[in-house]
């Protein structure tokens, strides 16, 4: 994000994208609804469902799958056309404005229309409203990311900010939402394959001096594969062949998982370290059991990038190991001795490499100072509300990092498989409320369970009508990669044409179904478009889940 | 805002004008018992604990909800105000089961607490109780309304921090008590708010029941491991085992949970955990110790390393371990594998 939730309450405007955040990130989704709520803010949502948050906004958009890019250009060419763009801002802020306008100016409402499904009057409305809002932030998550174009579509985004100045100030910005409790800090660290910790391109010399220096040995400076390469390239002749896997469970979360299948079976050495056996684990030749996050010390950092504290609350079971001692010990098996006393002094190190963690320490974390990154002076601010704060909770207040904000604007460009005669609908995934990612934490909780037992497909009521599906009925749901079965609920929540499944359930994963198409830059796969076809599997209708889909 | 100065048990006051005599109060490190009020929530004033005298005026006022006045002469602690407190827990007593040492909250129970320290014994209003079944068909909360003492705490938290307004009042009077629409079964988000809100133990954690007795449970404050908002959590524990989670309200979550980082954590003293490394033999998985896993491991992917060159190597990393444990497995990859082949789910 880059902005902190320190200041989420200044915008006069939330604009949420592809996030259902009151399931997928409750406690955001509550300050957003606590803010349109009780200081009378503005929300409008673009999302092919009717998610928990169209309840509360003044404009819901509710595109094709797929389609964002368009739906973006459009919003953008409104305010250009009606002269709500910030010029001054534009002017002293940002480069590439013109070639961009030329992309921009092709989207006219009528148009993004025929593409989206989003009525004209409706994009012309939220695009007034979103260009005279005096502060606004936009929140997006994995619906506008997880396509082919996902990059397009960020991009698409922040040039909505740009074009109207809200960028760099309390209330505003561009605040992706990050979906682990830690992904934020993975990627801080550097476990990336182009960059080194604090995002340094791994083929600068300069950068490559840097952690030499600290670790006192020669690293590789030409860049790695994407974890998905990675799993394109098993079983070819100069892919991988030897994986080393630490708490992360590809045979739930990669697409098209028969063929993931085949390529982990492919390794000639696969080495798993989880707390549990999970799918993946159960393809490997070696599995180190590992901690949870109860049973360790460290930290992690949230979306607005801010670095908290993780203690010991328990001990491991058994002979689990700390990841860290793990690593560290077979470190030394390789030849290549690493020790440390505590998790306070690889976060010491760590701060040695990594510019933006420069000044953060534990003795600042165990005061309970806010601290975000970049967080390059050890002086501390006091909030209005009394919190204390150390490094940047706003970014790029004066300049971007790379000195003027780029414009950038592409064509929209159709998802990979679009629906046909023999799949007709579009199936999206995502999360619910009550499970996580791939379950393999949250099956395992009793109450958990019992309030959201199993697999299911949302179907819009109209879909289901003319299919004759019954609500609670079993359906077997198919893409041209494999087949599962599942229950029906039939409600308003997406949109005609469109399924949903979530993909917690391991019975019926519905990563079976999605397809291995990525973008081409991020690598990330197309979740959320893939063409299927849903049959009854004459199983009948199904006792109905004692709970409703989601209260509230 | 303006400031005005007040006294308050004779002490001279600087007070913010607007704000009640409880902030004040607060404010400055003087107590006055409360039950109904929190700082989160709009002002109710139903409990009638917080009751103070002000001079010149005919009777005590609930602090909660009395603004402070130029030169306003406040007591805390008159034998007037003891008295009515006296009543008022005697009144709450009178319809409230003394199951305390069966009840999940003794111990951390504020209607304990004040009847302790009010030394309340007897009373005087003996009576009809109500009769409010157990309700503990979902998994996660029990409500025992019998318990319940009205302050609509509950009620408020769910209807104006967390948007969801599950519960409302019912019926009047003697009668009156917590419901849901139509008194079905509670189906709401389940984010345990109203638990944390409830002053006694009509609203207790299911999954804790007869696992704790607060004094015996040690408290660890950490970060929520489920999704990328990074709420502050504080683990209970006993005996090496999380018996409830809850979160303190001067965090950036402001003490709310969803219902995974509330109740989520059963996962944790699973039986399905691995315990010991395990190493493929025969094509099975089979228990092995440290060593020969270590060993066995670092052979193999050296050996992988000679015959196909480092870039046949790769690491997966994890968007749920914490920085340190990424920044030693990135460096492990790099130093030890000697490739870039590096990555984690940040795209899944």
């Amino acid at each position: 994000m880059s902005n902190s939730l320190h200041d989420l309450d200044e915008a006069d405007l939330f604009l949420v994208t592809g996030s259902n955040t009151t399931e997928a990130h409750p406690i955001i989704g509550m300050q957003i609804w606590q803010a349109v709520r009780h200081k009378n803010k503005k929300l409008i949502v673009i999302d092919p469902r009717k998610i928990e948050l169209t309840k509360y906004a003044a404009m819901h958009l509710r595109q094709r799958p797929g389609t964002d890019v368009a739906v973006y250009n459009g919003l953008a060419r409104i305010i250009i056309e009606e002269g709500l763009a910030d010029l001054d801002f534009i002017r002293d802020r940002t480069d590439g404005f013109e070639e961009a306008k030329e992309v921009i100016m092709k989207y006219t409402p009528e148009v993004v229309e025929k593409i989206s499904g989003i009525p004209k009057e409706q994009l012309i409305e939220a695009a007034r409203m979103y260009g005279k809002a005096e502060r606004a932030s936009i929140y997006w998550a994995m619906g506008s990311t997880q396509h082919i174009n996902g990059v397009h579509g960020v991009h698409s985004i922040v040039n909505l900010a740009m074009l109207t100045g809200n960028i760099g100030k309390p209330g505003t910005g561009v605040n992706p939402l990050r979906g682990q409790n830690n992904v934020q800090g993975a990627c801080d660290m550097g476990c990336l394959p182009n960059q080194f910790p604090g995002y340094k391109p791994v083929n600068v010399p300069e950068n490559v001096e840097r952690v030499e220096k600290v670790w006192g040995v020669k690293v590789p400076a030409k860049p790695g594969l994407t974890l998905t390469d990675m799993v394109n390239s098993m079983g070819t002749e100069r892919g991988i062949k030897g994986l080393y896997i630490m708490g992360e469970n590809p045979m739930m979360s990669d697409p098209d998982l028969n063929h993931a299948k085949e390529a982990f079976e492919s390794l000639e050495f696969l080495v798993v370290q989880d707390i549990f056996l999970t799918e993946t684990a159960e393809l490997a030749h070696v599995v180190f059991p590992a901690t949870s996050f109860a049973e360790k010390e460290g930290t992690f950092t949230n979306t607005e990038r801010r670095i908290q504290r993780v203690r010991k609350a328990v001990k491991p079971p058994g002979d689990a190991w700390e990841d860290t001692k793990i690593i560290c010990s077979l470190s030394k098996e390789m030849g290549y001795p690493m020790e440390y006393p505590s998790a306070s002094k690889v976060m010491d190190e760590l701060a040695s490499v990594t510019p933006i963690y420069e000044c953060v320490s534990y003795e600042y974390l165990d005061k309970g100072v806010a601290v975000h990154w970049p967080c390059n002076s050890c002086s501390i601010d006091r909030t209005s509300c009394g919190t204390l704060i150390m490094g940047t909770p706003v970014l790029h207040e004066e300049k971007f990092t790379r000195g003027a904000g780029k414009f950038l604007a592409f064509e929209f460009q159709p998802p990979t498989e679009w629906p046909d005669d023999e799949y007709p609908l579009i199936l999206t995934t995502g999360r619910n409320l009550w499970h996580w990612h791939g379950g393999s934490q949250t099956r395992k909780v009793s109450s958990l369970n019992e309030r959201s037992p199993e697999p299911y497909m949302e179907l819009n009521a109209a879909d289901a009508k003319k299919m004759g599906i019954k609500n609670s009925e079993e359906v077997e749901v198919t893409s041209k990669r494999g087949g599962i079965t599942l229950k029906a609920v039939i409600s308003d929540r997406p949109t005609p044409g469109v399924v949903f499944i979530p993909w917690h359930y391991k019975e019926a994963a519905a990563n079976i179904l999605t397809i291995n198409a990525l973008d081409p830059q991020a690598k990330i796969p197309e979740y959320k478009v893939c063409a299927v076809r849903v049959e009854k599997t004459g199983g009948g209708q199904k006792e109905p889940n004692r709970y409703s889909h989601y209260p509230g | 805002m303006g400031k005005l100065n007040i006294k308050i048990n004779g002490r001279e006051i600087e007070a913010e004008e607007g704000s009640t005599i409880l902030d004040v109060a607060k404010t400055n490190g003087i107590y006055i018992p409360t039950l109904c009020h929190h700082p989160q929530l709009s002002v109710q004033g139903a409990c009638r604990i917080c009751m103070v005298e002000v001079k010149g005026l005919p009777k005590p006022v609930t602090s909660c909800t009395t603004p402070v006045t130029k030169d306003m002469d406040i007591q805390t602690d008159t034998p007037v105000v003891i008295k009515q407190r006296e009543t008022v827990l005697e009144l709450l007593l009178s319809d409230h089961p003394l199951e305390c040492p069966t009840c999940d909250a003794g111990g951390q129970c504020k209607l304990q607490d004040l009847t302790h320290d009010y030394k309340i014994k007897g009373n005087r209003f003996e009576g009809e109780k109500r009769k409010v079944p157990v309700e503990e068909v979902n998994p996660f909360i029990r409500r025992d309304y019998q318990r319940c003492i009205q302050c609509s705490r509950c009620i408020r938290v769910c209807d104006e921090v967390r948007g969801i307004g599950a519960i409302q009042y019912a019926k009047r009077g003697f009668y009156q008590k917590v419901s849901t629409c139509a008194d079905k079964v509670l189906d709401c988000i389940f984010c345990g708010s109203c638990v944390q809100q409830c002053p006694v133990g009509a609203l207790t954690e299911k999954p804790s029941k007869f696992k704790y007795r607060p004094w015996e449970t040690k408290q660890v404050e950490t970060t929520c491991g489920y999704c990328g908002v990074g709420c502050s959590l504080t683990l209970h524990t006993k005996n090496n085992e999380i018996v409830k989670v809850t979160s303190r309200d001067d965090t950036l979550n402001k003490g709310h949970l969803c219902v995974k980082g509330r109740y989520g954590y059963e996962f944790v003293k699973s039986d399905k955990r691995l315990t010991t490394p395990l190493i493929r033999k025969d094509g099975k998985l089979t228990p092995a110790s440290w060593e020969e896993a270590l060993s066995y491991t670092a052979k193999r992917f050296k050996e992988i390393k000679e015959k196909h060159g480092p870039d046949s190597l790769g690491g997966f990393s994890s968007a749920k371990c914490t920085n340190e444990e990424n920044y030693l497995f990135q460096k492990f990859v790099r130093v030890n594998f000697e490739t870039n082949n590096l990555d984690h789910c940040a795209r899944l």
